[in-house]
């Protein structure tokens, strides 16, 4: 039997203004090579200034996962050779990084909780890109210098879910501060998988081979299994130590396999020293306790949404697993809806109705919560409720204005439904002998003919008691 | 015409100035400028073709930067400009001021005004010429290990480099971060302190800048201060006799006009030459591989993209800048860092420590500058030799300090000598009232 051992290097951009080493702007939506300076273009003479809101973000990150932070740390230079790196080098962090043995806890389903290790979080900048079409190879140098977190895990993960619930937790921990938009599509949030296998029980480390260009926690998964098996196999067929060396590997979606990835990684090394175009990074004590000052964490607002607000464990960590989410989800409380049926109608309701993201919903904290309260002050039924919804997603009408327009409003006023009932019973005069022959029934009969009489609006509590009053 | 003459001229006397020197330069042999490029109006600089002059063709000497043309001003252009002055002229130099002797330009050998057949010196070989034969009035140099006071002595000219941190790099193609310097070659002390005045103070562009409140040196400017300087012997060994005779000299100098020397010595310069060219082939073995072909400069023909690297960097690059890439690729691979690189910036911190310690006793130390005067074109053609002449400068720069050099021997009929003085870090105000007092005793000897 073969155990798997998982590290995790996470590459997540800084949400600046700026660049990490000069004045341009980090948008990436823009033409090519627009967003560019000296400074980003490596031009000769040009030097590098440092953008000290990166580090009050990697100090806040360092503080929300536990670890120590370098109040002293340093730059270094990586040197490698390709397109997209405009200096030759990267300014990076090896020797003294900013964020240094960290912690991030997870629960895995058959386990209590589990510690995974997070050896360091250093600075680096991002590279440019590389573009290539039929015959000719471009370069846009709009992300180069752009601020990078890397956090670097221990290799304490031993399967696919204990990756999926460590990168789930950082995910929204880093969204949680703030720091980051972590969209992984879009490049913010990259994750490299480092993985080997090893004889259950044996506790000495593999060969471990480094899998890139994941862009999704679904790929990530298919990624280890297929590389783990392959693994697996080499070991099983004799030929480990000769097919599994120590490189990296590109994960191909579409075939299905990982593959090496020869070029810039080959054999590197990498050159490292102390960049001496920049000081010493250091952490003043101001500095330290603005960062410090983090707001409540994934953890903690489970755990008041549990306690305070009488979630169940599952319910509340579906609403912290993202922080658009949780916010949504308090703004609804505070507006007065009562919590669990804004859990209901947000993580059910109005998530099953969305196409794109909860952002980019039509209906808002505020609508939600008016339409929850309706269906608590009675004034329309849940039924009539889940069609306002639907009217909601798609256009850009008020909750009482839908309700109207939809004729939806509930008669809870019992001389109106008296009147209805009434009307019923002597059109189907047949159908009462019976009934009070003894054909019960026949109840549900005069239910749904009151129901249909009212167009659905009659609150259905009322119709029983007073149809049980008049037969 | 001395630069605080230029400096009154109206703005006719500025355009006969520059119709002069155009005229010079166009009837020299010398190549000490590799072009007269203009930039805008203002008394005319002479810049070492390394620091960045927006719409020049700024190629550090380099084959590899051919047809680049600089988007950007370096801090000290935007300074000049400031203070009614101006780039006037690109000056040779060794390639990626690598160099000692001006030689290794693409552009082809620099003569010595003194006698055509020596070497100007380097790296900044081609201000000092052009300063010496008055084809520029001043100049701008930068100094890594010795590129303007070298080449200020071989030439007999005042060449200064200044405290690591006291000029902004920003805008000079990097050799070695850690230890280069621009600084001003004028003709003689108070033209020194002047440009320096106008080039230097903070720069929040070079982190490295010293974020220090700049008080002007020229202001205060007193020939008359007595100081404590020291004079080191045992250091002269290495030293030719006529330099030795020449040091000799300005020691009686300084002592007629009343200073105090102090006998002290210095750590053995071996350590100097070995710290040095580990920092800096280190250091400059990264801040070339920009210089690749892809994004400007010369691109050389290839078909993949590693012929692309190889080629254009093969083609572009002279000998003497491949030898210090490898060399600082070596040092930096793994396995021999700590060997080589972090040992260099442990004996780096104890040559500090050691001119700190002196610093606590005198004001200046007086030095030598080269072992010898200018040597013939091709005798510093062995790549060792050449790093051994540097054994006066290096510990300067390694230890960041300010140090200006100044002829002694002007009226005798040899080769220029020059002399250096050193300072603690920051006290360039001693520095140049120091050199202006031995400038002016040796008029006087
Ligand atoms: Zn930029």
């Amino acid at each position: 039997m073969f155990e798997t051992v998982i590290g995790l290097e996470v590459h997540t951009q800084l949400n600046t203004q700026t660049k990490l080493f000069c004045s341009c702007a980090t948008s990436f939506d823009q033409r090519a090579n627009l967003n560019t300076c000296p400074v980003c273009l490596a031009l000769p003479g040009a030097l590098p200034r440092f953008n000290r809101s990166v580090l009050h973000k990697a100090v806040s990150f360092g503080t929300a996962v536990d670890a120590t932070i370098n109040r002293v740390s340093h730059f270094d230079r990586k040197s490698y050779f390709y397109p997209d790196s405009p200096s030759a080098y990267q300014i990076t962090q090896l020797y003294t990084p900013i964020v240094e043995h960290g912690r991030l806890e997870i629960e895995p389903k058959d386990a209590d909780s589990k510690i995974i290790r997070i050896n360091r979080a250093h600075i680096e900048a991002d590279a440019g890109k590389n573009i290539h079409d039929d015959s000719r190879s471009k370069v846009d140098l709009n992300r180069a210098g752009t601020p990078l977190l890397e956090i670097v895990s221990e290799p304490d993960m031993r399967s696919t879910e204990e990756v999926t619930l460590y990168l789930k937790k950082l995910h929204s921990i880093v969204r949680y501060l703030d720091i980051s938009d972590a969209n992984m599509q879009e490049g913010s949030f990259r994750v490299d998988v480092n993985v080997s296998i090893r004889p259950k029980g044996d506790d000495k480390l593999y060969t471990r081979v480094e899998i890139k260009n994941i862009n999704s926690f679904k790929f990530i998964t298919k990624a280890i299994e297929i590389e783990v098996e392959r693994q697996i196999d080499a070991w099983e067929d004799g030929v480990y130590d000769e097919v599994i060396v120590q490189e990296t590997r590109l994960f191909d979606q579409a075939a299905q396999v990982t593959r090496s990835m020869r070029g810039k990684e080959d054999s590197a090394d990498y050159r490292y020293f102390l960049e001496p175009d920049l000081l010493k990074v250091v952490v003043d004590d101001e500095m330290y306790e603005s960062a410090i000052e983090i707001p409540e964490l994934p953890d903690a607002k489970r755990a008041r949404f549990i306690d305070e607000l009488g979630l169940s464990p599952y319910d509340a960590s579906v609403l912290t697993s993202d922080l658009y989410m949780a916010n949504y989800f308090e703004s609804m409380v505070e507006d007065g809806a009562g919590a669990k049926m804004s859990c209901v109608w947000l993580s059910v309701e109005l998530q099953g109705r969305l196409d794109s993201s909860l952002e980019e919903s039509l209906v808002d904290a505020p609508k939600l919560a008016l339409l929850v309260k309706r269906i608590e002050d009675k004034t329309i039924s849940a039924k009539a409720a889940k069609e306002v919804l639907d009217h909601l997603c798609s256009s850009k009408i008020g909750v009482d204005e839908a309700i109207d327009k939809l004729g939806l409003k509930q008669i809870s006023d019992s001389s109106a439904i008296e009147a209805i009932v009434n009307d019923v019973l002597s059109a189907n005069q047949d159908k009462v002998e019976q009934y009070r022959a003894g054909k019960d029934k026949l109840f549900g009969f005069f239910v749904g003919q009151v129901m249909k009489a009212s167009k659905g609006s009659a609150n259905p509590q009322s119709v029983n008691e007073i149809l049980k009053r008049e037969l | 015409m001395k630069l605080r003459e230029a400096l009154k001229l109206d703005s006719s006397g500025i355009a006969k100035l520059k119709d002069e020197l155009r005229a010079k330069v166009d009837n020299s042999l010398l190549n000490a400028f590799i072009s007269l490029d203009e930039a805008g109006d203002g008394v005319p600089i002479a810049i070492k073709d390394n620091i960045q002059v927006k719409g020049w063709s700024v190629t550090a000497g380099s084959k590899i930067l051919q047809g680049y043309i600089s988007p950007y001003n370096a801090t000290v252009i935007d300074k000049l400009k400031g203070a009614g002055l101006c780039a006037f002229g690109r000056t040779n130099m060794d390639e990626f001021a690598m160099g000692s002797t001006t030689e290794s330009s693409y552009y082809g050998k620099t003569l010595n005004p003194h006698d055509n057949s020596c070497v100007p010196g380097g790296s900044s070989g081609g201000s000092a010429a052009a300063v010496a034969s008055g084809e520029a009035i001043a100049a701008l140099g930068s100094d890594t290990g010795g590129s303007i006071r070298q080449p200020a002595a071989y030439c007999g000219i005042v060449g200064m480099k200044p405290t690591y941190g006291r000029v902004s790099r920003y805008g000079l193609g990097a050799y070695a971060s850690s230890l280069d310097q621009i600084g001003p070659m004028t003709q003689d002390v108070e033209d020194a302190a002047l440009l320096y005045d106008i080039i230097s103070g903070y720069d929040q562009n070079d982190s490295t800048s010293a974020d220090v409140e700049y008080e002007s040196v020229v202001d205060k400017l007193d020939g008359n201060r007595v100081l404590n300087i020291g004079i080191t012997p045992s250091h002269l060994e290495n030293a030719a006799p006529q330099i030795q005779k020449a040091y000799k000299k300005a020691v009686k100098a300084l002592k007629d006009a009343g200073h105090n020397i102090v006998e002290c010595t210095l750590l053995d310069p071996k350590y100097d030459i070995s710290a040095y060219y580990i920092t800096a082939t280190a250091e400059a073995t990264t801040n070339l591989a920009r210089y690749d072909g892809v994004r400007y400069g010369r691109r050389a023909e290839s078909d993949t993209l590693e012929q692309l690297y190889i080629n254009s960097r093969s083609e572009g690059f002279g000998d003497e800048v491949k030898r210090r890439i490898l060399l600082g690729n070596f040092v930096l691979s793994s396995g021999y860092y700590d060997a080589y690189y972090i040992k260099a910036q442990k004996v780096r911190r104890v040559i500090k420590d050691e001119y700190a310690k002196l610093f606590e006793k005198v004001d200046l130390i007086l030095s030598p500058v080269a072992p010898t005067t200018a040597p013939k074109f091709g005798a510093l053609s062995d790549p060792l030799q050449m790093y051994l002449s540097d054994i006066y400068t290096i510990g300067v720069n390694l230890a960041g300090l300010p140090a200006i050099s100044l002829p002694v021997n002007k009226d005798e009929d040899t080769l220029p000598i020059g002399l250096q003085l050193i300072a603690a870090p920051y006290d360039e105000q001693t520095l140049f009232d120091g050199a202006l007092s031995l400038e002016r005793a040796l008029e006087t000897l």
